[in-house]
């Protein structure tokens, strides 16, 4: 039952990291809790549906079908994290500046929803069609031991749901003056974490090169299995044994959306020094 | 959503022709077996600094994910179905690897000589 529990804490945590994330960077966008939910719960469905296809998935593109899934689904995450730390950079330092500015900001920020409905729903699916498959193993097997092993799993989601909250709930009692370059920059190494994964598998899928593999080998120092490893991994994509095509990936992710976000930003906060009746 | 999933499958379509024409370069094929939660056989040895096709053939009616921390590799395995894992090339040494689902059967280890 405990094992249960730790394996299933595992695939949940990095979803509900991110979720925390996302709904802290987000607090300003009007009836996020709604798009949040929604999210979720797309993501769910799609969670199961990934689960009952998992056959066809990995049949398709001979036998790599999951991974080029994998690698799409955490494509489009990074391009919506983008975005959405782009919109951050531009309307950032006015919100910083003024909480006032808030509703005026919000009102263009109607897209931002989409950002939350999106990267939510996409998190929970590939997370969660893992824990799926994982729950309807122990379910599908003999022997009377699958009930205690199902509530370990309902106890791992409600840990690793935990862990997401206390996130989200810390995340809020940073100083206005700071939120939000502190969540953008959470929101760029989540980023930067996903294009990695990406390139991970698409080296599985032997699509890629490894160019080193590994590239470096920490596993003695830090193993990504400890409870440090795996925090730092859902965090920032902490990997003990990296190889070089995902540092590629890592390292072009993070400079790229953070050129963009200082040359969004520019125009940004003279524009909002302008507008702020100080 | 229906665009999102038209992008999906050109992407997915692009890459798996750059995939096929990669496909075509002769890789060692190396086969393991998952039945009853465990590996067969428990010790694979294959070359070193060689890229390697590992096939494994999930002869169980529950899925597993095979999960390998020292070869950087995870992977879901429907239940009565097989997949392939390119690893390497690998310098030598012995990578562990386990059943992540049946982590106290389903283990054991690959030899890179």
């Amino acid at each position: 039952m405990f094992a249960t529990a730790v394996i299933v804490f595992r695939e949940v945590l990095e979803a509900a990291l991110l979720i925390g994330i996302v709904a802290a960077a987000t607090r300003a966008v009007p009836g996020r809790n709604r798009w949040l939910a929604a999210g979720i719960a797309a993501g769910l469905l799609g969670a199961c549906l990934v689960a009952l296809g998992t056959n066809r998935i990995a049949e398709m593109a001979s036998g790599i079908g999951q991974e080029l899934f994998n690698a799409t689904v955490l494509g489009i995450a990074v391009i919506m994290l983008a975005w959405h730390n782009l919109w951050m950079s531009s309307h950032g330092a006015a919100l910083a500046a003024d909480a006032r500015n808030l509703g005026k900001a919000v009102n263009e920020g109607r897209r931002e929803r989409s950002v939350v409905l999106v990267v939510t729903a996409l998190a929970v699916l590939r997370e969660g069609s893992e824990t799926v498959l994982f729950l309807y193993g122990i379910a599908a097997s003999e022997g009377g031991a699958s009930m205690p092993m199902l509530v370990g799993g309902m106890a791992g989601v409600a840990a690793g749901g935990a862990a997401g909250y206390l996130l989200y709930a810390g995340l809020l009692r940073i100083p206005l003056r700071w939120f939000f370059t502190a969540t953008s920059v959470l929101v760029l190494f989540l980023a930067a974490a996903m294009a990695s994964q990406a390139a991970r598998f698409l080296i599985q899928a032997d699509v890629l090169p490894s160019l080193a593999a590994p590239l470096w080998d920490t596993s003695t120092w830090l193993p990504q299995t400890s409870l440090v490893g795996t925090l730092l991994h859902g965090l920032v994509g902490y990997e003990a044994r990296p190889a070089g095509m995902q540092i590629v990936f890592y390292a072009v992710a993070l400079a790229v959306i953070a050129t963009g976000m200082k040359w969004v930003g520019k125009g940004a906060s003279s524009s909002a020094r302008r507008a702020a009746p100080s | 959503m229906a665009h999102l999933s038209h992008f999906a499958v050109t992407v997915l379509l692009a890459t798996c022709l750059c995939a096929a024409s990669l496909a075509k370069a002769a890789d060692d094929e190396f086969r393991l077996v998952l039945q009853d939660h465990a590996f067969q056989p428990a010790e694979l040895v294959v070359p070193a600094g060689k890229k390697i096709k590992l096939v494994v053939e999930n002869r169980d009616a529950t899925p597993e994910e095979f999960e390998s921390h020292d070869l950087n590799r995870e992977k879901v395995i429907a239940g009565k179905s097989t997949a392939t894992i390119f690893i390497g090339p690998l310098k030598p040494g012995s990578y562990a690897f386990v059943g992540e689902h049946h982590e106290k059967t389903a283990k054991g280890v690959i030899v890179a000589k």
